[in-house]
């Protein structure tokens, strides 16, 4: 059994909690006392049927104002996967919180009112999916049983998203029809729709393929932390020096030829080790140890690579920043902590390129500032180099936070691109 | 060429996603800890931070906040465990609190120290000046916790503000704090329930004899089954009886109630936990059950 993270967006109109709900009741995930709790308080509120959200709206000023304020995870397994939801809210603060949900999931689900079919609202999440390089994205178009379980109308959804995807570069996209409320292709296959041939979304989440989304080729180590045990009284601890960390990206066995970074020195890996003993080959996500053949000066934040197949080793980097704070904008020459993989830098903004409207795609190049959900294009000096590849290629090793430096808050999330 | 298939199951990711984050910890903070209690949450956390820093010994003491109203098993479990790793444990006593002044003791039928205990552990993470403490809570448990980030900001007094966190992306962990702040960090938050029974599973981890069905002494209050000890007051109306049952979480004695259950090994707990329809607080924690936010209004102040 693997485990699957998923992320959801829509508003509670599109029935998304309504579908998480059901997800969650189907796989037993939802129990008797929880259920219990939420019937309570939907009688007390007056709600004539049982409000599914208040499963998810955990926090007292969510329950009184009605709204889900921040990421909620939630749990839930069938004999096949364990998955792990990441349900983002609809209103507020929206780009920073799917883009926060977005930046682990393998999977997004976008829900879309089959009645109002494909609104901007659709098109911002789309956007935000692919921006974050989720592999595989899943349009459930919700209540069909208000539109009579048309296949026409799930056509003209169908075409009229796909021609927008293009536009995207889009990833891996399937398209399902689904009554969350009554439960049609959610868990299996509707009566009520013999034209739809297509998996169920349960049986899609259970079977999408997702094991070679992670990068396997290009062997990147982020040191995370060096194991020096120094115990006098153990002879064969005293010389023992591993470096550990989880591995990023591609294959890493015993024997294998690595370069250090930032020295541009060659080694062999003389083992690869855990508390459960060695292993003959380490791949992402595993959280190793690597001995080296030679004494090189290694610490956190350096890079282990292939020395055919390195990252670039940038103090320039240009990429996408999403800003997450309304205490403060980013412009030309704010002043920043970056922390990429394991190594913390500070960076400086040479260059904000254009704001980007997530809702049309258009480029405002006359920006001054980003501000909260704002996203741009920008360029970024930073004090060490940062071993970095394409967020593209690897979300991993193309992925940072910025952290501001006076109230040490998590202000900006960056994608690089163009990596040189 | 044979194409390798790489996927990973779903503990292999939970146990790798812990150790990085303790790593990160360990790395960045000058003085951790990590929440020992006993109860099986913190036992899988411990043996993590075991795999974790391997072959070195773990770099950080742990720290237990004593109620004094402890099950016996659970105690001479921490003291055995402590000792076998040859960790440093830290005690920070609830009646030290009282008798010091800094708490009152609650009166009443319903007393407990549940709530004391914030004020215990805040206090012992300023004299030690931890900067980063590890807990065993996971996002599973209670509807407040699902919104919990990884990384836990604190402030000064020890607070959460939940609606004022720091946004958490990929795998990269916000250490950031000024003197007096501190971090909660929760390697667990992605478990179940039932993951952590898993893995105690495939570990073979041991843990305290009172997680196995056993016959005691009990009697019932809100439909939850507590065990008579020194520091509960009993009414007339709540007359003890035997039962056979297990704990399903170990906290205060005051406050954790047994289950009915004939699960006499970890194989049987998983089948019976795979087949129950409440969650483990909702079974088995009265403080859970003051009020709908009553683990909010805990965690604000402080608490685990």
């Amino acid at each position: 059994m693997d485990i699957l993270r998923f992320a959801t967006a829509g508003s509670v109109d599109d029935g998304k909690s309504t579908l998480i709900g059901r997800l969650l009741f189907d796989s037993k995930a939802i129990f008797e006392d929880q259920l219990e709790a939420v019937e309570r308080t939907s009688r007390d509120r007056g709600t004539e049927y049982t409000d599914l959200s208040l499963l998810t709206d955990g926090l007292r000023a969510e329950r009184e104002q009605g709204i889900t304020i921040d990421v909620a995870y939630r749990y839930f397994a069938t004999p096949r996967r364990k998955f792990i939801i990441a349900d983002t809210p609809g209103h507020i603060q929206y780009t920073r919180n799917m883009v926060t949900g977005a930046s682990t999931a393998d999977l997004a689900i976008i829900l879309i009112d089959a009645r109002k079919g494909v609104l901007e609202q659709s098109r911002r999440h789309a956007f935000l999916t692919t921006l974050l390089r989720v592999p595989h994205l899943v349009l459930a178009v919700n209540k069909m049983d208000l539109v009579d379980y048309s296949e026409e109308r799930f056509e003209e959804i169908r075409e009229e998203f796909t021609a927008f995807a293009s536009k995207l570069n889009a990833p891996d996209l399937t398209f399902i029809p689904i009554s969350a409320l009554l439960g049609d292709n959610v868990v299996s296959r509707s009566q009520n729709m013999p034209w739809y041939n297509g998996s169920s979304l349960l049986h899609h989440l259970e079977n999408v393929h997702i094991a070679s989304d992670r990068n396997l080729v290009d062997v990147r180590f982020p040191v995370q932390y060096v194991i020096r045990p120094q115990r006098a009284t153990d002879p064969a601890l005293h010389d023992y020096r591993g470096y550990a960390g989880q591995v990023a990206g591609g294959v890493l066995k015993p024997g294998d030829e690595v370069m250090h970074l930032p020295s541009g020195l060659s080694t062999r890996i003389a083992s690869i080790d855990t508390y459960d003993g060695p292993v003959e080959e380490a791949f992402a996500p595993m959280s190793v140890t690597l001995r080296l053949e030679d004494d090189i000066d290694i610490s956190r934040g350096d890079m282990i690579c292939r020395p055919n197949n390195q990252p670039h080793a940038a103090q320039e980097l240009e990429a996408m920043v999403c800003w997450m704070t309304d205490a403060s904008k980013l412009g030309p020459r704010t002043k920043l902590t970056i922390k990429h993989t394991t190594r913390t830098a500070r960076a400086l903004v040479r260059d904000l390129h254009y704001r980007l409207d997530v809702n049309t795609l258009h480029r405002d190049e006359a920006a001054q500032s980003l501000g909260l959900n704002e996203i741009g294009r920008v360029s970024l000096r930073v004090t060490q180099p940062l071993f970095v590849d394409d967020y593209a290629r690897n979300r991993l090793t193309g992925g940072f936070i910025l952290v501001d430096e006076s109230t040490n808050n998590t202000v900006g999330a960056g994608m690089i691109v163009d990596a040189r | 060429m044979l194409q390798r298939d790489y996927t990973t199951s779903q503990l292999d990711v939970l146990e790798a996603e812990a150790i990085h984050i303790m790593r990160e910890v360990a790395a960045e903070f000058e003085r951790p800890c990590l929440l020992f209690s006993g109860g099986k949450d913190s036992i899988v956390m411990l043996r993590i931070a075991e795999k974790a820093f391997w072959p070195a010994p773990i770099p950080f003491p742990l720290m237990h906040v004593d109620t004094g109203h402890n099950f016996p098993e659970v105690i001479e479990f921490r003291d055995r465990r402590v000792e076998e790793l040859g960790a440093r444990l830290v005690v920070a006593s609830v009646q030290d609190s009282i008798d010091a002044g800094r708490v009152v003791e609650e009166t009443g039928r319903r007393a407990s120290r549940n709530r004391l205990q914030t004020t215990t552990l805040l206090d012992a993470i300023e004299e030690n000046e931890f900067d980063a403490v590890f807990g065993g809570a996971r996002r599973d448990e209670e509807k407040a916790r699902a919104k919990e980030r990884v990384f836990s900001f604190r402030d000064d007094f020890g607070q959460w503000d939940p609606k004022n966190q720091r946004p958490e992306l990929w795998n990269l962990y916000n250490a950031k704090i000024r003197k007096g702040e501190h971090i909660r960090v929760f390697p667990l938050s992605n478990w179940t329930e039932l993951d952590i029974w898993d893995y105690i599973r495939r570990e073979g981890i041991e843990i305290p004899s009172i997680y196995f069905a056993h016959s005691r002494a009990v009697f019932e209050r809100d439909g939850m089954l507590l065990a008579d000890n020194p520091w509960i007051t009993r009414g007339d109306d709540e007359p003890l009886f035997e039962a056979v049952v297990r704990y399903r979480t170990v906290g205060d004695a005051t406050c954790t109630g047994a289950v009915q259950s004939s699960a006499g090994t970890v194989e049987e707990i998983i089948d019976e936990i795979a087949a129950t329809r409440i969650t483990e607080r909702g079974a088995t924690r009265a403080d859970d059950r003051a009020s709908e936010a009553a683990m909010e209004d805990r965690k604000r102040e402080g608490y685990f």
